[in-house]
């Protein structure tokens, strides 16, 4: 061994690969690169290409094509605005909706109850996740179609109607299964934020003077708040993008975003133009949680870092 | 009677079976620090409860400031409480916390404002209404918690423990802090604690609470010396504690067997040859003398023992001595003289008056 390699050897050290780190990570990187950022690449490129082509022609490769995200608004029977119009509205509401029916149940859990009371409800509420959200899409279904358990009830039991009547297929009935299979991602995350109140919290705010109202608007909601923006990206977010529940108990009239999406990929089989529809949809969801976080004066990163 | 802030009138409550506080009537006199003393479990923090209106006595009558308040709730009441945990609002600024009240009772802003900042300057916090509670330190905001009560001038402040979660060097800065701010202030202070040196140093007086009964109310220089009863005269101050029958009667003294020991005590209509009895004897008031100092007894009360160990502590200092048997007793020795510390091992007498020592029935 001479002067010089005992000099560079150690240079020459192989780069040691931190496995106890890169380990774990490698489920985590598959999982978002293939499933959620390649995915993505792919739809952004076709949206940008005319029908039927695709970036495997490379010649297809330079053609900016722009005609998919002009086209929807081209439409003279703005269908898509339409659609995508009430796709968001709908959303809106149901997550306004979720958030009224979840707040009390939330509050009630976590400052009311105690114990063992405590945990049954909590395993109730949780409970029906266990099956697949069709299974329990299929459950109201059966609850409220004209042959369905309401209608038996109301007919050949309670006797209130003479008739059968169709509860499917309008937008009550929407609202109603929508609420109910998003409100549990509602309950959970302000049910956590209000267990950290202290109860000492509350009746301090009663023993300076407050009365109800003025205890939840000054010391119970301004806690839970980052919560509650939360739970609403994520029923919002859901909600638009929910394929199941408009598909098959919204009936004809609710046409949402996702189905014109599928009828392009499956039934027309317009992929460029599906993934310009996808991407209008992610973006403009996007930008709108933005908006609603700037709004209420939060950041993205105080809400998640709350939970 | 009008020079009475809080009145509490034979009140009972119990939560099912147990009896939380069991008939217990207490005058508080305007402007005095009184402290409700007792282990956990006393009632002591039921009867602060019911006197805020967050608990409801099933038996007896408050009266606050002279009104008769059973069923006014908490936020009619003209009594605020700084709580044990101090529930200062997290989010909100300490000029918010210390406003809330005057908020809440439609002050206008810019009056809040001012009375706010002048509320600050009393609790030595200028300046700091920017801040969050938790970018003060603990003192601070033990501060802030009695701020937002005083601005709103109840009749009378309760405090629930609210030395409790500080640490011991800063509990004792914050005594003398609290004490002079009641003084200053002058509003009535009710406080609860289960120590004992707090209730010593900052009371005016004290009630002593035990399994949901009053023991005793007074001051705690009379707490201490002419305790009511065993309980009391062991829950406050330091105390060599005995226990035996009295066997017999002696020179107007009564004998107190604790097996091999007798000890002479004082008598007492309550105390009867054949009862089982307690002993007590404070520390300061034992004697310590060289085993060499002659046999004859110059106290009622003397024995032989060893010195097992001496903890020094500035002006006083704790010697244990070791009277065989299992016997060890506390001598509190005051550095006044010359006279050099006992050291570890050193055969000495200890010698009391039978009347130093307090006896109680069991």
């Amino acid at each position: 061994m001479t002067a010089q390699d005992s000099i560079t050897t150690p240079r020459k050290r192989k780069f040691k690969v931190p496995w106890a780190i890169v380990l774990p990570a490698i489920p985590l990187f598959l999982w978002l690169s293939l499933l959620i950022v390649f995915p993505h690449i792919r739809l952004a490129i076709l949206s940008f290409l005319k029908r039927g082509q695709d970036i495997f022609f490379l010649d297809n490769f330079l053609n900016i094509f722009l005609g998919n995200y002009l086209a929807p608004f081209q439409d003279p029977d703005q269908l898509f605005s339409r659609v995508f119009f009430k796709t968001v509205l709908f959303s809106l509401v149901n997550t306004l909706l979720s958030l009224i029916v979840a707040y009390p149940i939330a509050f009630y859990l976590a400052k009311v109850l105690k114990g063992s009371r405590k945990f049954a409800l909590l395993l109730l509420l949780i409970l029906p996740y266990w099956v697949s959200e069709l299974v329990r899409v299929y459950a109201w279904m059966n609850i409220l179609r004209e042959t369905g358990f309401l209608n038996y009830l109301l007919v050949n039991v309670l006797g209130i109607f003479d008739q059968p009547v169709e509860f499917l297929y309008n937008n009550t009935s929407l609202f109603v299964v929508f609420v109910y299979s998003s409100v549990l991602l509602m309950i959970l995350p302000i049910y956590s934020s209000l267990e950290g109140l202290a109860d000492e919290q509350i009746q301090a705010a009663e023993d300076l003077g407050a009365g109800p109202f003025a205890t939840f608007r000054y010391v119970v909601f301004p806690i839970s708040l980052p919560s509650v923006t939360y739970g609403c990206i994520l029923v919002f977010m859901i909600s638009a993008g929910n394929y199941l529940i408009p598909n098959l108990i919204g009936g004809k009239n609710t046409l949402w975003v996702t189905e014109m999406i599928y009828n392009r990929f499956i039934i027309s089989t317009n992929w460029n133009l599906g993934s310009a529809y996808s991407l209008i949809l992610l973006i403009s969801t996007s930008i709108m949680i933005y908006l609603g976080l700037r709004l209420t004066g939060q950041s993205l990163r105080g809400v998640f870092s709350e939970q | 009677m009008t020079d009475i802030d809080v009145e509490l009138v034979n009140i009972t409550k119990k939560f099912g079976e147990l009896v939380a506080v069991d008939d217990v009537s207490i005058q508080v006199t305007r402007g005095s620090f009184f402290s409700i003393l007792g282990p956990s479990g006393c009632g002591k923090t039921t009867t602060l409860k019911m006197i805020s209106g967050f608990e409801e006595p099933d038996n007896g009558d408050v009266f606050i400031g002279g009104e008769r308040v059973n069923g006014v709730p908490p936020n009619h009441r003209r009594v605020n409480m700084v709580f044990q945990q101090l529930a200062l609002f997290p989010l909100m600024t300490v000029s918010a916390n210390v406003g809330f009240g005057l908020k809440m009772s439609g002050v206008p802003k810019a009056d809040r404002q001012a009375r706010v900042e002048e509320m600050l300057e009393k609790v030595d916090l200028p300046g700091l209404g920017d801040r969050k509670p938790d970018q003060l330190s603990g003192g601070q905001q033990q501060r802030v918690a009695i701020a937002r009560c005083l601005i709103l001038d109840p009749t009378v402040l309760l405090l629930d423990e609210p030395l409790g979660a500080l640490d011991l060097k800063l509990r004792d800065q914050m005594k003398i802090q609290l004490k002079r701010l009641q003084h200053e202030v002058g509003t009535t202070f009710i406080y609860i604690t289960h120590d004992q040196s707090e209730a010593l140093v900052m009371s005016d007086e004290v009630a002593v609470m035990n399994e949901g009964h009053l023991l005793q109310i007074g001051a705690p220089d009379e707490l201490y010396s002419n305790p009511a009863d065993y309980f009391v005269a062991s829950f406050v101050g330091e105390s060599n504690a005995f226990e035996g029958p009295i066997t017999h009667l002696e020179n107007g003294h009564a004998v107190l067997s604790a097996d091999p020991f007798d000890f002479k005590s004082p008598t007492h209509p309550d105390i009867r040859v054949g009862e089982n009895c307690r002993l007590f004897i404070r520390p300061e008031r034992i004697r310590l003398m060289s085993s060499d100092a002659g046999s004859d007894a110059l106290y009622d009360n003397q024995f032989p023992g060893e010195i097992q160990d001496v903890v020094f502590d500035g002006a006083v200092a704790r010697a244990f001595v070791d009277l065989g048997h299992n016997t060890v007793i506390t001598v509190l020795v005051t550095r006044t003289s010359d006279t050099p510390l006992p050291v570890e091992g050193e055969a000495v007498l200890v010698g009391w008056n039978a009347l130093d020592a307090l006896c109680f029935p069991e």
